[in-house]
């Protein structure tokens, strides 16, 4: 009767993270900082990123250590094309899901071939190689990124120039994506992955072959990631290798363990506090980093399931 | 391209080669034997390079830096596993990849707040700065040629002790079953802490040997590490031997890719486009490599038996 229980929690805390998401900007109309909203803008589209890397980690046990590669081919599909001249979001996040899905299957493909570290290396490689392709387009900024021309249009019209507007943009999003992954998780193809997850042997002795159920994450979770890259580069209005580089990848990896791996949630939860706290530390000192290294290590040593486990754990 | 130029171009590779492979070799052991993915050894290498460069700047002598330098960072490689690796050998990957990204996280800071954010250089020792004649009008710089042979040196300790030694013996039964190991009796922590110590000695002196050839600055482990995972990966995780001849591979194909991508490319395409493509292309080839070895063989170049 325990997972009774559970889907009762897990639908008030996902409620309570978008009605408080979805009041900020009043908060903000009341007198916040106006930077809370674009604070909260970036936790949002980090959050839309780790929670399409939780469904690979927690749903498919499928460890991508360069997830954040699928962020960087978003945020270049906006740059490139918004350089070239087409600014409108829907063509970018049309070619975003394009790019991102084509290079999903294919690096995929080889990778889903290997298993466990090979793994975790081999999609950190094929990070990696997406890092340095953008690093050596030259007429895209190389090493340095390039300043967007100016945000996306949606029909034609500069709203997202609104920070309110881009604000309820990545909003939408991030409901709309968790929406579909919950959809996923909970379908047949979802039970499938799940079984693959807890045991491989016995998902093919009763009849599945698992390799095009990981693909088909794969490629899900790398398209979900692009959209991420697109919210970024308007929210930045500025595109860049780092984008893609293995530290973001790790730190996406972070924000899912942090929040707990698995609820798709905990995700946006973990992305919330990883944000909060590389801000608050980065005012502190210069040397943010050494406080917040053996902040994780001490998080992955003592709070094994992240913040869901200290809180069952305190329970 | 001139043969000439060619043969300077395959020695660096080969240089190249042999740093990868004695950074390589301990993250291979580690894995192999403790099951443990350790994304610090990259830091462990830009500790090697700074303790080196400090050694030096204090003793005045590249030689007594660099003897002082290995056995500090031996111990630094054992604190670092007292305080943090020692509680995830028995954790997932997932778990030991963040902690150890986390010690990155410090280290590349804390080496800024120690030595500063400029970056450090070393001198090349007086007795190995000249250059050689390897044939005639090729010269080529003494101390890289060092370095090869220093990588050589190592490759064949490495494989008598694995091969024909009792420790190595112990070594390969830990890789294909480390409980087995623990439970005929051996002591299975202290091989564990041999073997640590060890990856973290030869990432030390890889760190320590490039001092003088590179600039010594914080962050420069991390694109060596992404390297030493190709390395390892193509070579097949746990195999010394593996390691070896990927590590060459990819020193080679990483040098002489630079030269060579552009040129091939210029019999198809026009010169301005060939360079273009060619300097795009020349730093995703070993990935390529990677992802076609992995094609054909999942498990590496010389798979592990277990």
């Amino acid at each position: 009767m325990t997972h009774r229980l559970k889907p009762n929690g897990r639908r008030v805390v996902p409620l309570l993270i978008f009605a408080l998401l979805a009041l900020v900007p009043a908060a903000t109309a009341i007198g916040a900082d106006a930077f809370v909203l674009s604070l909260v803008t970036r936790i949002m589209i980090f959050g839309l990123a780790a929670m399409a890397l939780d469904l690979l980690l927690g749903y498919g046990a499928m460890i991508s250590f360069g997830h954040a590669a699928y962020v960087g081919i978003g945020a270049y599909s906006v740059g490139i094309l918004s350089s070239s001249g087409i600014d409108d979001v829907f063509v970018q996040i049309a070619v975003a899901f394009a790019a991102s899905g084509l290079f999903a299957l294919v690096t995929g493909a080889i990778s889903l071939r290997t298993k466990g570290a090979y793994f975790i290396m081999i999609t950190l490689a094929f990070g990696q190689m997406l890092f340095f392709l953008a690093s050596s387009l030259a007429a895209f900024g190389g090493d340095d990124g390039m300043t967007l021309p100016s945000r996306s249009l949606v029909f034609g019209a500069p709203i997202l120039k609104n920070t309110v507007v881009l604000y309820y943009a990545a909003f939408i999003c991030l409901l709309g994506f968790y929406a579909l992954c919950r959809a996923i998780v909970a379908s047949r193809f979802g039970r499938v992955l799940r079984g693959i997850r807890e045991n491989l042997v016995r998902m093919e002795a009763i009849g599945f072959a698992p390799y095009p159920y990981k693909l088909a994450a794969y490629v899900i979770a790398g398209m979900i990631a692009s959209v991420a890259g697109v919210l970024l580069a308007n929210q930045a209005e500025f595109v860049s290798p780092a984008y893609a580089g293995w530290q973001r990848s790790a730190e996406l990896i972070f924000m899912v363990v942090l929040g707990g791996v698995g609820s798709l949630h905990g995700a946006i939860i973990g992305a919330a506090l990883f944000v909060l706290l590389a801000e608050y530390l980065s005012r502190l000192t210069e040397y943010w980093p050494m406080i917040f290294g053996p902040l994780l290590i001490l998080v992955v040593i003592f709070a094994r399931g992240g913040i869901a486990g200290l809180l069952k754990a305190w329970r | 391209m001139t043969p000439t130029f060619a043969f300077i171009q395959i020695l660096n590779g080969l240089q190249f080669g042999m740093i990868l492979f004695l950074i390589a070799a301990g993250l291979t052991l580690v894995f192999g034997v403790m099951d443990f993915i350790n994304l610090a050894h990259g830091v462990q290498y830009m500790v090697g390079a700074y303790l080196a460069a400090a050694f030096t700047a204090w003793s005045g002598s590249f030689f007594i830096g660099l003897a002082l330098a290995l056995p500090a960072a031996l111990l630094f490689g054992l604190l670092l596993e007292f305080l943090v690796f020692r509680h995830l050998y028995d954790r997932d990957h997932l778990d030991q990849v963040l902690a150890t990204f986390g010690v990155i996280l410090f280290l590349n800071q804390a080496v800024k707040l120690v030595w500063g954010a400029e970056p450090l250089s070393v001198p090349i020792p007086d007795v190995l700065s000249g250059t050689i004649e390897l044939s005639d009008g090729i010269l080529y710089p003494v101390y890289r040629l060092v370095i090869i042979g220093v990588g050589l040196g190592v490759g064949l300790l490495l494989y008598a002790v694995v091969n024909h030694t009792r420790l190595g013996m112990l070594v390969r039964a830990g890789a294909t079953n480390a409980p087995m190991v623990a439970a005929l009796g051996v002591n299975i922590r202290l091989l564990f802490t041999i073997v640590f110590g060890t990856g973290a000695m030869l990432a030390g002196l890889a760190g320590a040997m490039v001092a003088p050839l590179l600039s010594v600055e914080p962050g420069m482990g991390d694109h060596v590490l992404i390297l030493t995972f190709v390395v390892i990966v193509i070579g097949g995780i746990g195999s010394m031997r593996g390691a070896f001849v990927a590590a060459l591979l990819i020193g080679l194909i990483d040098t002489l890719g630079r030269f060579v991508a552009p040129s091939v490319l210029r019999a198809v395409l026009d010169p301005a486009a060939a360079s273009q493509v060619g300097t795009a292309l020349a730093p995703m080839l070993i990935y390529l490599i990677m992802a076609g070895v992995l094609c054909f063989r999942p498990s590496g170049l010389f798979p592990m038996k277990h």
